[in-house]
């Protein structure tokens, strides 16, 4: 029988290390991401997709076990697909939560590894909205914003003190990566590039930011 | 018609296929991560016309808060409410769920629903379960035969008090009840007290936080009080720090437009409900 | 296969195995510390919650120890090693005056304190310590170690229960990392204070075990002044 001696982390959610963070802003809203994929230590790849595009304004970003975020992503996009064939409209935010947040309920004794964060405008006000869930799909959704991810103590830190209300898309941008590079600095096992995305009524702007590369 | 290129949405109740997979995991060495606790104070008493639940408004994973301003009394039925205490998905889902049944059973019956059947619903579930939904619950409600509070536990037992507490803030809490509480409350003085049981959860407790949340019911009406005391604010900050634009280093940019569509107006036809 | 060996009788409560009688002599006491060192001070506060699990033991409990007139030790951690070691440290300061006719400087108290935490390598401390004072040059400086006396200097340094909180703003805001466009220079004290209370609000905010109040040591040449500055209470 091999013995294996995995360093030991705190938990499977850390296996491949992952930062993530969302904020509202005035009529719009930011969702960013590292863009690590590692196993424990060893970083493998500095491309990995970690936040999704469910809709025009409407996206997902799913920090915690690589192999999860694949099944989950996969699994919501059939659904929320599904519903917008049968009902004919847009799944607004709110709704696109409830139905992430049954889903992972469902497994409550045998969950997926991953603590969703769901970002959007709601389709027809434009209403902004951002909420994360824990793994088991109790859903928090604050006035400000959230964070996941195995440097979301890092995040939690930084979005305390610079969050601000009503921040036009420009100041969000600022304050939403200077949270998150600043946050996975300081945390081994995620970083590694980010990519921030501004949501906005008429426009989605995706940025790849500059960032260390160690 | 479930093929295996469309397959059904999902059967009704828990699945359990990822738990093979997962105990494998932790025969490796990875505990399975903890889910959100509320580490609460959560209280509900009798007073004079009716009943007042109170609950806190903290959540936490470990010893960092998840949610400061979370909701814990949740809507069972028009004149029943429940505060929960544990495993955050597990007592909002419960409550959830068992809200739906009520409410059949009130279209059913045609009747006001006694609290004693939510009790009884909720007992029964959670005793299925053997304790591993993790929901402590304070049921309170008032029906025909008058104001009723239950303390229900994780494992399905429960209580019938005048007045109760659960979750970690429960000793704090209970404290201000046993030196104040006494059964002619008028409704000014119950909130008070209520209150007072709350605050001394959020101060002395770790667990417990935030706001007070409030919930009177009497007969006949309810006063939902989200917020009603906002013990702890957020201290002001002493300098800002937004950024002047261009602070952060770019590398490239995309922008995506939407189009946004021409909105129109449906009617919506009522619900047919004859029959 | 079952045992056809007649066993002696045991009553219940006795097992034939060894029996492991468990006691962990550390207590996690919470707190977290702060330091910022500039050109002619050097300010480092802490939070005067002392708690336990769920349970707040005092809200007043300073966590700063000054050790000469321009040295100051911060301690998070295990309370009750926190009295025994800066006891000792005391002692040992005494006895380096009354040797020497002189008082320890800061980087001889800061290899000192290494030196003592290294001595219990193997029932350590446990306790994050933050050493600061000004230099020799009368240039502010910060000392944090782990546990078991690994020393490192810093210009800012976070720890403690939140540090892991705090830590990311420091590196921003007076280590002006990850930004363009910056200039350079070093902050002044009132600009340092005002970002130690900023970060102890976020903190105060996530991290149970932070709140109630914070004290603020500033030490210059002229001396130690104190301050004190209020923290939610929850």
């Amino acid at each position: 029988m091999t013995q294996l001696n995995f360093i030991s982390f705190q938990s499977i959610l850390s296996y491949n290390g992952s930062a993530m963070v969302a904020m509202k802003g005035e009529r719009c809203v930011s969702i960013a991401t590292d863009k690590r994929f590692g196993i424990q230590a060893q970083t493998v790849s500095m491309d990995f997709p970690k936040v999704f595009e469910m809709g025009p304004h409407l996206y997902l970003g799913l920090p915690g076990l690589a192999t999860d975020i694949g099944t989950v992503y996969e699994k919501l996009r059939f659904r929320k697909n599904l519903f917008e064939l049968r009902e004919n409209r847009r799944m607004s935010p709110q709704i696109f939560s409830a139905m992430v947040s049954n889903m992972l309920y469902e497994k409550r004794f045998g969950p997926f590894f991953v603590e969703p964060i769901v970002a959007g405008l709601d389709p027809y006000t434009c209403v902004p909205y951002v909420c994360n869930m824990d793994l088991i799909g109790c859903r928090n959704e604050p006035e400000d914003f959230v964070t996941g991810g195995s440097a979301s103590a890092q995040l939690f830190g930084m979005c305390e003190s610079l969050w601000e209300p009503n921040m036009g898309p420009d100041d969000l941008f600022e304050t939403t990566s200077q949270a998150l590079i600043n946050a996975f600095d300081r945390d081994a096992i995620s970083g590694w590039g980010a990519i921030v995305h501004i949501i906005e009524k008429d426009k989605v702007t995706t940025r790849e930011l500059k960032t260390r590369m160690d | 018609m479930a093929t295996v290129l469309a397959p059904p949405v999902s059967e009704s109740g828990f699945s359990f296929e990822n738990c093979k997979r997962n105990a494998e995991l932790i025969k490796k060495g990875f505990p399975a991560p903890k889910a959100t606790k509320t580490g609460t104070t959560i209280v509900g008493i009798i007073y004079r016309d009716g009943v007042i639940l109170g609950a806190d408004t903290r959540a936490t994973e470990d010893t960092t808060v998840s949610d400061k301003n979370c909701m814990k009394i949740h809507y069972l039925a028009p004149n029943m409410y429940c505060c929960g205490a544990g495993t955050a998905a597990d007592t909002e889902k419960t409550n959830a769920m068992i809200a739906s049944q009520l409410e059949l059973h009130r279209l059913n019956t045609n009747r006001i629903v006694p609290v004693a059947t939510a009790n009884q619903m909720l007992k029964q579930y959670l005793f299925r379960y053997q304790g591993y939904i993790g929901a402590a619950l304070i049921l309170g409600g008032v029906d025909n035969t008058g104001p009723h509070i239950y303390s229900i536990y994780p494992h399905g037992s429960t209580d019938k008090l005048p007045y109760t507490t659960m979750g970690s803030g429960s000793l704090a809490a209970m404290a201000v009840f046993e030196s104040r509480w006494h059964k002619d409350l008028s409704e000014e003085e119950g909130k008070q007290l209520v209150r007072d049981a709350i605050a001394a959860g959020i101060f002395n407790d770790l667990g417990s936080g935030s706001n007070v949340d409030l919930c009177i019911i009497r007969k006949g009406s309810v006063d939902f009080l989200r917020t009603y005391d906002e013990a702890n604010k957020k201290g002001v900050r002493q300098a800002s720090y937004r950024y002047p634009k261009g602070t952060t280093a770019i590398l490239t940019t995309k922008t995506k437009n939407i189009v946004v569509e021409e909105l129109s107006v449906r009617q919506i036809e009522a619900m047919d409900v004859s029959s | 296969m079952s045992s056809s060996v007649s066993r002696p009788y045991y009553p219940d409560y006795l097992a034939e195995t060894p029996t492991k009688h468990h006691f962990s002599p550390y207590a996690d006491n919470g707190g977290s510390i702060v330091a910022i060192a500039g050109d002619d001070y050097v300010v480092i506060a802490g939070d005067t919650r002392l708690s336990a699990g769920f349970q707040i033991y005092t809200r007043q409990q300073n966590k700063l120890f000054p050790l000469t007139k321009t040295t100051v030790l911060g301690c998070a951690g295990c309370w009750c090693d926190t009295l025994t070691l800066t006891r000792l440290l005391n002692t040992r300061m005494q006895m380096y005056e009354q040797e020497h006719n002189k008082t320890m400087s800061t980087p001889a108290a800061a290899q000192m304190l290494s030196t003592v935490l290294y001595y219990k390598r193997f029932f350590p401390y446990y306790i994050s310590n933050m050493l600061v004072g000004l230099d020799d040059e009368g240039k502010g400086c910060v000392y944090s170690y782990d546990p078991i006396g690994h020393c490192e200097k810093a210009k800012y340094r976070a720890g403690g229960s939140a540090g892991a909180l705090l830590q990311p703003l420091l590196d921003n805001q007076v280590g002006l990392k990850n930004m363009q466009n910056v200039q350079v220079e070093s902050i002044p004290l009132d600009r340092a204070l005002s970002i130690l209370k900023d970060v102890f609000i976020s903190a105060a905010e996530r991290d149970i075990y932070t709140g109630d109040a914070i004290y603020i040591n500033i030490v210059t040449k002229d001396g130690i002044k104190s301050d004190s500055f209020p923290l939610r209470k929850d």
